[in-house]
């Protein structure tokens, strides 16, 4: 009966994330926008439906899916799975002895990418307003292949230890090079999809790849090299969705 | 009758595929070690998909609906210092708890007390945890401000941005090496999953309800915003302290 212990507490931290925001919207619609809105009950209903089901969500993830993520990063980072099959030292490893480390870095970063509930959420409202044009597995393939490619960018420059700034001020020059070609009304959505990438199923296994990264690779330190790959996933799929766009473009051409 | 329950769950469960088959192929092929506790792990994975499909369905009727209904009643009301004062509180109040934020400030202390920036004591440790918290918090509130000014206003929200991307690199230079990685991180950690949507749907009904304001060229963009001041502000915080 662990389950049920556990899912209360999970209800508990989820109702505490909510209340502020619930608390905000009560005040202005009651204090200043004073206009009952319509539907109440189904809002309210959703409102329900949206802790309950994030609750159920996160526990589902701390169960089963973070525990087993959490230990493959370790142990793909380990230099007892990085030597398994040769006679190196520790200190002989170069930057493309991590390669399969590099792999799961892309892999987890799309797939946890496509898992991300906010991104399905922007992915469905872009559709709408679009009228169509942006699809929502366009918009999401595109966003999740931006993160698979700043997430291994990221693990590959913790290995070698590059300054961070280097790859972020290269990133934006970039996004600004990109920004003066793409299609106008995709600029905006684009900007966007780098904030939403990054939250409830992304972070935890990429935090723990990053720390598992610094600490076991010789002369990286967790607390100042683990940081950075949520930086990486929040920029590359700014690039990403802005790439798509263009495509889109040129093949209808 | 069937369909509308089971499509959702299917839909769900093609989300969360990728996800299953790359770490069974990492944990069956390449660490070659056997899914321990497979009956804990299928039912996490039945939670996921029913967690979900609900958030989902709760989506399209609480948190989408209730964003754009109050952004109406804002642009109706058309008055200026309550919308932005809804915006700068949206902003604050849902970033000052967030437990992800929480997480890396307290990682930050440890960062800045290992380099010397701050007392290695428990007390000093918190306060400057508490004061980045609170730096970020007013970083995302005065992101939302800016946003909703833009949409009204229609400027075009590239000449912000790279503004911004401008002020990072400008920051970047002076602020204390140590910072550097967990501001750049903290653009990221801000935005959680309950935030997003609602953020969403605000920026969007507000553009669609002003006139002359394209909902697709206009209406996004307040999370881009909202990823963006933190990274300046926390750099900023970095200096000061």
């Amino acid at each position: 009966m662990m389950h049920i212990n556990a899912w209360i507490e999970v209800l508990l931290s989820t109702l505490r994330d909510v209340f502020p925001i619930a608390a905000i919207i009560l005040g202005f619609q009651l204090f200043v926008l004073r206009r009952k809105p319509k539907n109440l009950a189904k809002i309210l209903i959703g409102f329900g439906f949206v802790i309950a089901g994030l609750a159920m969500f996160l526990l589902g993830l701390e169960q089963a899916l973070f525990p087993l993520g959490k230990l493959m990063a370790e142990q793909l980072t380990a230099p007892a799975f990085l030597l398994a099959d040769s006679s190196m030292t520790e200190q002989q490893l170069v930057w493309y002895s991590y390669l399969w480390v590099y792999l799961f870095a892309l892999c987890i970063g799309f797939s946890t990418t496509i898992a991300e509930p906010a991104l399905i959420a922007v992915a469905i409202k872009a559709n709408e307003v679009s009228a169509g044009a942006v699809s929502v597995w366009g918009l999401r393939i595109a966003v999740a292949i931006g993160v698979a490619f700043g997430i291994a960018l990221g693990t590959f420059r913790i290995v070698t230890g590059t300054p961070l700034h280097y790859y972020i001020i290269a990133g934006y020059v970039l996004v600004i090079i990109q920004t003066a070609f793409a299609p106008r009304n995709i600029v905006a959505l684009a900007y966007d999809s780098g904030g939403v990438t990054t939250s409830t199923v992304t972070v935890p296994l990429v935090t723990a790849l990053g720390l598992g990264l610094a600490t076991h690779v010789p002369g990286r330190s967790p607390i100042m090299d683990g940081f950075g790959l949520i930086a990486f996933a929040s920029l590359f799929p700014i690039i990403a969705v802005m790439a798509y766009a263009q495509l889109g473009n040129y093949l209808r051409r | 009758m069937l369909k509308q329950i089971t499509k959702p769950l299917l839909d769900s469960c093609r989300d969360l595929l990728p996800i299953v088959v790359v770490i069974a192929f990492f944990q069956l092929l390449i660490l070659r070690q056997p899914l321990p506790n497979l009956m804990e792990l299928l039912v996490g994975m039945l939670f996921v998909v029913l967690g979900l499909t609900l958030f989902i369905r709760g989506l399209e009727l609480g948190l989408f609906p209730i964003g754009e209904s109050m952004a109406y009643d804002f642009a109706r009301k058309g008055n200026l210092f309550w919308l932005l004062a809804f915006a700068f509180a949206l902003g604050f109040g849902t970033t000052v708890a967030e437990p992800a934020l929480i997480a890396v400030s307290a990682e930050a202390a440890t960062v800045a007390a290992e380099a010397d920036m701050i007392i290695n004591t428990d007390e000093s440790r918190s306060g400057y945890a508490f004061g980045l918290r609170l730096t970020v918090a007013l970083a995302v509130g005065f992101a939302i401000v800016i946003g909703v000014l833009r949409i009204l206003k229609g400027w075009p929200i590239q000449y912000l941005i790279i503004g911004g991307y401008i002020g990072v690199v400008l920051m970047t230079m002076i602020a204390p090496q140590e910072i550097i990685g967990i501001a750049y991180d903290s653009g990221g950690v801000t935005t959680s999953t309950i935030t997003v949507p609602l953020v969403t749907a605000l920026g969007v009904g507000l553009a669609s309800s002003i006139r002359g304001r394209n909902p697709m060229v206009d209406g996004f963009g307040l999370i881009a915003f909202a990823s963006l001041t933190p990274i300046i502000f926390v750099m900023g915080y970095g200096l000061v302290y």
